[in-house]
């Protein structure tokens, strides 16, 4: 195979099964030969996972879940979005904010769990606003970047036609920054799919985070912990998936790499 | 000369980067006419781009003043349009959008009219639907003199906008703009550091020296369009231009 042929369309499927098929079949040699009574082979996980759709309770979790990530993310937008476009917009401004925000963007959402119990207390709250911490950053950091690095060739055709200064951030300045800002929200969403998962280990007990640990809390039942595991990377995936086809989106696609 | 369109008076500019003070233009003056085509030719960093830009208001002198229709230029103005190198597109939008970027305050009738007509005009048919990158640099550089002329502006301001084109395309282009150029009777004032492109496109152009930038000469050139490019006058005037430039740049 020659990695600059266009790989054949079996193969493209092929490949990637015969990998997962490889994994599957480690996982399950691994567990039959060390006879372990803890963790379970990927047969007992498929059963686990039949019971949690029978039970009815997986799907409450999985939109219980999505829901805090809906609502901390799209906060974390709302207000993200907002901010670090007029940070970009004024240098001076930005030039004030940005040391704090260098020192609160590494500090991990796990390390505000403490505060935001003193904050909201235990519950829903303080799930949804370490998942809208998480996301905040990256938010703003994108949009301040895709903003300051607007050529200035565009906004100087801007001026040239007369724009006024909302116009030109409406008509030249968000647009050309668009490319930057959606691949922010895309990393965004991806650390707030995280956070949550951690959130409900601690603050609720309800979600895919919380069956992870209630599972395994309540009977040790391994089976379903790695279920639940599989089902927040299916999520993640098809979430990922999700915003990479935003990127294809053609009034953007002109900012991503592969399309020039 | 019949009354100044652009009225260029006694310009001078200098730069201040990192405490150093650069002078880039010295004691320009030019008086261009409505409907002239003008070339302002130099070697690359003489300081002509900076005469442009001073000339569209994105760049103020330090000393002088620039007068267009006897009005001192305080900024850039939708009356008359700087052209970059292709690179100045807006790639977020079509064809059709980026030449309606600056027709927002039309009615959609005639906005839809006007678009159809540059699009016409610089031979984009079939292309109105398509985004900047799926265009070559030649069209690109089409689109952005279409999104410039939609406006209707009386003075187009071109800087190097060939430059980055290859040369066969760079000739048709150059036959484009005079076929615009003539039909539209706008005036233009025409950046370039390439002889035989000024040569063949002015009716004057203005040789200017290193930096810092003088008008070292300038050159009325007396050949009716369509120019033959291998005419003993063509060849005289483009030699004595050579001299020219040989002489204040001593190559």
């Amino acid at each position: 195979m020659n990695s600059l042929a266009e790989p054949r369309k079996w193969e493209r499927f092929f490949w990637p099964m015969l990998a997962g098929a490889l994994f599957l079949a480690l996982w399950h040699y691994s567990v039959a030969w060390t006879a372990t009574k803890v963790f379970p082979s990927p047969d007992d996980v498929g059963k686990g996972f039949l019971e949690l759709i029978h039970k009815h309770v997986l799907w409450g979790d999985i939109i219980d879940s999505l829901r805090r990530v809906a609502i901390g993310f799209g906060a974390a937008i709302a207000i993200g979005v907002p901010l670090g476009l007029t940070l970009g917009w004024y240098p001076a401004a930005n030039h004030v904010v940005n040391p704090l925000l260098e020192i609160l963007r590494p500090i991990s959402p796990i390390a505000w769990i403490p505060v935001a119990i003193i904050l909201f207390g235990v519950g829903e709250r303080a799930a949804t606003f370490l998942i809208f911490l998480g996301a905040l950053f990256p938010i703003v950091v994108a949009c301040v970047d895709g903003v300051s690095n607007v050529p200035s060739v565009f906004r100087l055709a801007g001026r040239n036609f007369g724009l006024s200064p909302v116009q030109m951030l409406t008509r030249v300045v968000f647009p050309a920054a668009l490319p930057k800002i959606i691949v922010g929200l895309r990393l965004a969403l991806g650390i707030a799919w995280l956070v949550v998962v951690a959130a409900e280990m601690i603050a609720v007990d309800s979600g895919l985070g919380y069956l992870v640990i209630d599972s395994r809390n309540s009977g040790k039942r391994y089976d379903l912990v790695v279920g639940a595991m599989l089902i927040i990377g299916l999520i993640g995936l098809v979430l990922d998936s999700g915003f990479r086809r935003m990127e294809k989106v053609k009034s953007v696609r002109w900012g991503f790499r592969d399309e020039s | 000369m019949e009354k100044a369109k652009l009225q260029a008076s006694h310009i001078h500019t200098v730069f201040n980067r990192d405490g150093k003070t650069t002078p880039v233009l010295d004691d320009i003056s030019l008086a261009v006419a409505d409907g002239e085509f003008v070339c302002l030719l130099g070697p690359s960093g003489c300081g002509k781009s900076t005469l442009l830009s001073t000339m569209a208001g994105f760049l103020s002198p330090t000393s002088g003043e620039i007068k267009i229709d006897d009005q001192v230029v305080r900024g850039p103005d939708p009356r008359r349009i700087f052209v970059f190198q292709e690179r100045g597109v807006f790639p977020w939008l079509t064809v059709e959008g980026n030449i309606a970027f600056g027709l927002s305050h039309l009615t959609t009738v005639e906005r839809r009219r006007r678009v159809a007509h540059y699009i016409r005009m610089v031979g984009l048919e079939g292309f109105e639907k398509a985004y900047p990158p799926a265009l070559s640099g030649g069209m690109k550089q089409r689109l952005e003199v279409a999104r410039a002329l939609a406006v209707n502006p009386d003075m187009l301001f071109l800087d190097e906008p060939f430059g980055a084109l290859d040369s066969i395309t760079r000739l048709v282009m150059r036959g484009e703009l005079l076929r615009i150029w003539q039909a539209e009777r706008k005036t233009i004032i025409f950046v370039t550091h390439d002889i035989d492109e000024a040569v063949q496109l002015a009716d004057r152009v203005v040789v200017m020296s290193a930096r810092p930038a003088t008008i070292q000469q300038i050159v009325k050139i007396d050949i009716p369009h369509p120019r033959d490019i291998s005419s003993a006058r063509y060849l005289e005037l483009r030699d004595g231009i050579f001299q020219q430039i040989g002489l204040a740049h001593r190559i």
